[in-house]
């Protein structure tokens, strides 16, 4: 029997301060075990349990693409005690790992379909799994249209400047990033992530819209686009929750009957609709 | 069914021969309290018992258990789970109520992902109820489901007849246990004399909850002001999710010294704020309201959704020993009550 508390050790390869205020760094982690890697299947919008030992746990999205090999990455924001204590691994410290868990986007149903992604400050790391996975030499001709749009409080949170940097030069990809406030050098878009959807209005059709990002941004997103012909269906959600198992069993991430570890992290709008207003 | 006949004075016998095969767990006084106990004799046991203070659960879910322990260098680290070898065990006297509660964690922990820690435990384990001829006034088994003599989650189910138990063989593992020990075969009058023992137990218990239909009706009050009223007085000590035998919900915490330590797994409980509090401060279930709200949608909503079961087997601890006097046959039928639910 598979024990789903084992973690995997994986040991610190890279780190990368992702944010000029040093709160939010990306992880790169190999496997100490090489059959581990072969044995460690995943698709974007899943995620894994990192522990630092002697801390404890906490869930990340993978920020990494399947299609890039030998690392998994991880972006971090130091904000309660593991995370913390990650934040101050050097290269080369050992972590723990469990995974992967969850759902991820749904792939097959994305096929042949535009997909226009949408994220906010740190919410961003498994839509850039995606976008990595789908501009994947393999993959790009299975997927229609990609659109990113992306923002952050202020030019010097926006995260992984060199993804941006190389899919600004693609002609297979829009990309709209953007911030609520910029400054001297800041040159692009100012806005909030809603309101530059409303400018950009991305077609709705064989479309489907990837939300992730803080709670207010997904509030304020929704309406829009909606608005934009977005069917609930089509619109998909990354959610975040306290979890602890992440396997179902420890009951702290449910949102109605359905926990966010285990049946989520990604749910179509129109699955979390009826479960509960605006409590949980 | 098959059933046996064992005479009460020969189960202080039976016990002491038992123990030399398994660990027993029998109700023993301990400290005013009745809790199931490990003994080493059957004087030790007190058979003639209510239900124990706390839920016997812990003996398949224990309130804190070692996940693994590890040892770290700067640039190694090694991860040890435990062995998982133990003695079989045997949990004797159980009542009918918390047996039918393993069937609850069962799902749980033995469903689509197994916990090892629980699944193999449960594998080891023998359970021996003895069913409740004198159910309490806070006892509700009947109307979620169960009886004062259900079989589910046992193995053996003794019903007391007098001077002497009928003893329901329910599964093999019951079977195996009884085997080549000389108990005699119940006959028909037998039987039929437990019968009376059930009817005259079950007719004795009051009318509980209302459970047809319960899950649906919840659901359309989810967002209903009662719950601020209904929830008012609730000090949120948790008392009703610890001794819940089907409670299941956990913490994992690291204990450690230095690089060496343990990766543990203890019992939680909704009722906690930190049980759902973010590490960015926020907090989904911010008051008691959202609190309680979750733990009676969990065992009478979500549950039956996941499991196909309600989540509560009506023991009624969490009526006796709620310190502010909370009874949830009250709180559901108040919310059971409102003006346009049918």
């Amino acid at each position: 029997m598979k024990n789903p508390y084992l973690p995997l050790l994986m040991r610190t390869e890279k780190v990368v301060v992702e944010t000029d205020d040093r709160d939010i760094k990306t992880f790169s982690l190999s496997f100490v075990k090489k059959e581990d890697e072969g044995n460690f299947n995943y698709i974007p919008g899943q995620f894994a349990e990192l522990s630092f030992f002697g801390k404890g746990e906490a869930p990340f999205g993978m920020a990494s693409s399947p299609t890039q090999l030998g690392c998994l990455e991880f972006t971090v924001s130091k904000i309660g005690v593991v995370t913390t204590a990650l934040h101050n691994m050097e290269a080369g410290e050992i972590v723990g790992l469990r995974g992967p868990l969850g759902n991820g986007y749904p792939l097959e149903a994305l096929k042949g379909k535009n997909i226009v992604m949408i994220g906010g400050g740190f919410g961003f790391s498994t839509l850039r799994a995606l976008t990595n996975f789908v501009l994947d030499e393999a993959n790009r001709s299975r997927f229609g249209d990609i659109s990113v749009i992306y923002g952050a409080r202020r030019p010097g949170l926006l995260l992984y400047k060199d993804d941006f940097e190389k899919w600004g030069k693609r002609a297979d990809l829009h990309l709209y990033l953007t911030v609520d406030s910029g400054d001297e050098e800041w040159v692009g878009r100012v806005g909030l992530v809603p309101q530059i959807i409303k400018e950009v209005a991305p077609s709705s059709e064989n479309a489907y819209a990837l939300v992730c990002g803080p709670p207010a941004m997904i509030k304020f997103t929704l309406p829009v686009i909606k608005e934009l012909g977005f069917p609930p269906e089509k619109t998909l959600l990354s959610l975040e929750m306290k979890m602890k198992c992440g396997v179902g069993m420890c009951g702290r991430c449910n949102i109605g009957s359905k926990y966010v570890c285990r049946d989520g992290p990604v749910f179509s709008y129109a699955e979390i609709l009826d479960l509960v207003s605006d409590e949980y | 069914m098959k059933a046996k006949i064992i005479k009460k004075k020969d189960i202080a016998s039976l016990l002491d021969s038992l123990i030399k095969e398994y660990e027993v767990f029998a109700p023993a006084k301990r400290d005013g309290l009745v809790l199931f106990e490990r003994i080493s004799s059957a004087a030790e046991s007190s058979l003639d018992y209510i239900n124990s203070k706390i839920s016997p659960k812990q003996l398949l879910f224990p309130q804190t258990e070692t996940l693994f322990s590890y040892s770290s260098t700067r640039d190694s680290t090694e991860i040890k789970a435990p062995s998982g070898e133990e003695k079989p065990q045997l949990i004797f006297g159980i009542r009918p109520c918390d047996a039918r509660s393993l069937t609850l964690l069962d799902k749980v922990f033995d469903g689509e992902c197994k916990d090892p820690y629980y699944v193999s435990r449960r594998a080891n384990t023998v359970v021996v109820s003895i069913g409740c001829a004198r159910p309490q006034t806070t006892c509700f088994c009947t109307s979620v489901g169960g009886g004062p003599f259900s079989t589910e989650g046992s193995d053996l189910l003794l019903i007391d007849v007098g001077d002497e138990y009928i003893v329901q063989i329910v599964s093999d593992k019951g079977e195996r246990l009884l085997k080549e020990r000389g108990f005699e075969d119940a006959g028909e009058d037998k039987v039929a004399l437990t019968a009376i023992v059930i009817k005259k137990a079950e007719a004795s218990i009051g009318p509980g909850v209302e459970a047809d239909g319960l899950k649906e009706k919840l659901d359309k009050r989810f967002d209903d002001p009662i719950w601020q009223k209904l929830t008012e007085k609730c000090i949120g000590c948790g008392v009703c999710t610890y001794l819940c035998p089907t409670c299941h919900c956990f913490d994992i915490v690291d204990e450690a010294v230095g690089l060496d330590g343990l990766r543990i797994r203890t019992w939680d409980s909704c009722q906690f704020a930190m049980f759902t509090l973010q590490a960015s401060g926020l907090n989904p279930r911010p008051t008691v309201k959202e609190r309680f709200r979750q733990r009676i949608m969990h065992k009478f909503s979500y549950m039956v959704d996941d499991h196909d079961q309600i989540g509560c087997v009506g023991c009624g601890r969490c009526i006796t020993e709620c310190p502010v006097n909370l009874d949830i046959r009250q709180v559901l039928n108040n919310l059971l009550q409102l003006e346009g639910v049918k």
